[in-house]
């Protein structure tokens, strides 16, 4: 069953992910803008906006995953099991990914809703330091030397404090000139979006769930190997029978 | 109350040198001269050589294992040296702030409840979440790469909003709004950090 795991929930992402593309390309409604005016012009941002599905998908488990870290760093600091410190690091490897993409994503969607790659607005400036919090943690871990788990785990619990601000974070307004109504970058989607665009949203979010949880999973695998490796390579020294 | 009275003690204790020495005062005051922009580079620089300079102090002399072994709780040792940062970032407001108003001409006063609040909470924050990872820090030989990358991404809102603040404040026209706005933001942000500082400090700093 252990052994399944990972490459059973691939197949479930793999196979949710094919659906949700088709359910965004062919089901999902084209967004309706609040403004009368641009849903004759027919803007540009109508199509561009489906990059909403995927950005959401990996917005929920980049939060998601710095939560379980810093939740497990708060485990391992309690107990100093290194098992929890393994589970720690592996998420937060898997965070610095799913954010790569969340802020990727987030760019193409800006380009299309603002015509301009990135500004500098309070949600998207959270986001990019929570980004920027977890790189340092990948960093502090190479680098720290024998204390980098205490530390690392201290920089996941303020991490995962910072996640409400991201979520929170909504600037005095989308006062961008080329700002369209309607779903923005700015915004929390998941109240905002018309009931036909749901079932290809919460059918994406949750085949990235699947996708997180099998990185995970393979992910602490092989971080509790290097450990033990490490582990065992130092007994080794101190016994004597490595030099 | 004991905890508190520990904690006076070792921020008078770091304050003390500094009064005697001069050092930071010094260096740090020459910082002070677009004036939101200006006050806060000013801050953010007084926090980092403050900061540098609380814990550096305690590795030259290879003091810190002494205070941590002090019998008092460590959370003192924490505090006192978050208070005593705090005073210092302070100090260097108190003199560059009215040198800003004054050699650019802004009306920097205007408001001055707003702007001490949003002063205060920025120095508070700065040197709350600055002590806890220069302390867990201080004995990693790659230090000063790792403090500003792990320190700059959890201080940068509170400089953003900072600067929002006290530009909000000096503008043609003012935005009270606004400025109310980011000091709640600081005033949450900072909370938030301070209470989960003063709980995680601990399990941090073990020699």
């Amino acid at each position: 069953m252990k052994k399944l795991a990972v490459p059973l929930l691939a197949v479930l992402a793999a196979i949710g992910l094919a659906v949700s593309v088709y359910l965004v390309f062919y089901d999902a409604p084209l967004e309706y803008s609040r403004n009368a005016e641009l849903q004759l012009n027919g803007s540009s941002l109508f199509f561009n906006q489906k990059i909403v599905y995927f950005h959401v998908g990996h917005a929920f488990w980049l939060f998601g995953a710095v939560f379980v870290s810093g939740l497990s760093s708060i485990a391992f600091l309690k107990t100093r099991n290194p098992r929890w410190d393994d589970i720690a690091s592996a998420s937060t490897d898997v965070a610095v990914a799913f954010g790569a993409v969340v802020l990727f994503t987030g760019s193409v969607w800006a380009k299309a809703a603002w015509d301009v790659w990135w500004k500098w607005e309070p949600r998207l400036t959270m986001s990019l330091l929570l980004w920027l919090i977890l790189v340092g943690y990948v960093l502090v871990r190479r680098f720290a030397g024998p204390s980098a788990d205490r530390i690392a785990s201290g920089m996941a619990i303020f991490g995962m404090v910072v996640v409400p601000f991201v979520y929170v974070m909504v600037g005095e307004g989308n006062s961008h000139p080329q700002a369209a109504p309607g779903l923005n970058p700015s915004e929390g989607v998941v109240g905002k979006i018309s009931p036909g665009m749901r079932p290809a949203l919460w059918l994406s979010v949750a085949s990235f769930l699947c996708w997180y949880v099998a990185l995970l999973i393979s992910r602490v695998q092989s971080t509790r190997a290097e450990r033990e490796l490490r582990e065992l390579r130092e007994r080794g020294f101190d016994l004597g029978v490595l030099s | 109350m004991a905890l508190l009275r520990h904690a006076a003690r070792v921020a008078w204790k770091d304050l003390r040198i500094e009064l005697r020495s001069r050092e930071i005062v010094y260096t740090m005051a020459f910082f002070g001269g677009a004036v939101p922009g200006m006050l806060w580079v000013a801050i953010a620089l007084a926090g980092t050589i403050g900061l540098g300079r609380a814990f550096d102090r305690e590795r030259e002399n290879d003091t810190m294992r002494a205070l941590l072994l002090a019998p008092v709780p460590r959370l003192a040792v924490f505090l006192g040296k978050a208070i005593a940062t705090t005073v210092l970032v302070l100090a260097v407001a108190v003199v560059c702030a009215p040198m800003l108003a004054w050699l650019l001409d802004a009306p920097l006063f205007a408001y001055p409840g707003p702007l001490v609040l949003v002063v205060v909470l920025g120095a508070v924050g700065i040197a709350v979440i600055g002590s806890v990872f220069a302390a867990t820090l201080l004995k990693v030989r790659s230090r000063d790469v790792l403090l500003p990358v792990i320190l700059y991404p959890l201080l940068v809102p509170l400089f953003v909003a900072g600067t929002s603040s006290t530009s909000a404040q000096v503008a043609e026209f003012p935005n009270l709004d606004a400025a109310w706005y980011w000091i709640e933001f600081l005033g949450i942000y900072d909370s938030a950090f301070l209470v989960l500082s003063v709980w995680v400090f601990e399990s941090l700093v073990i020699e």
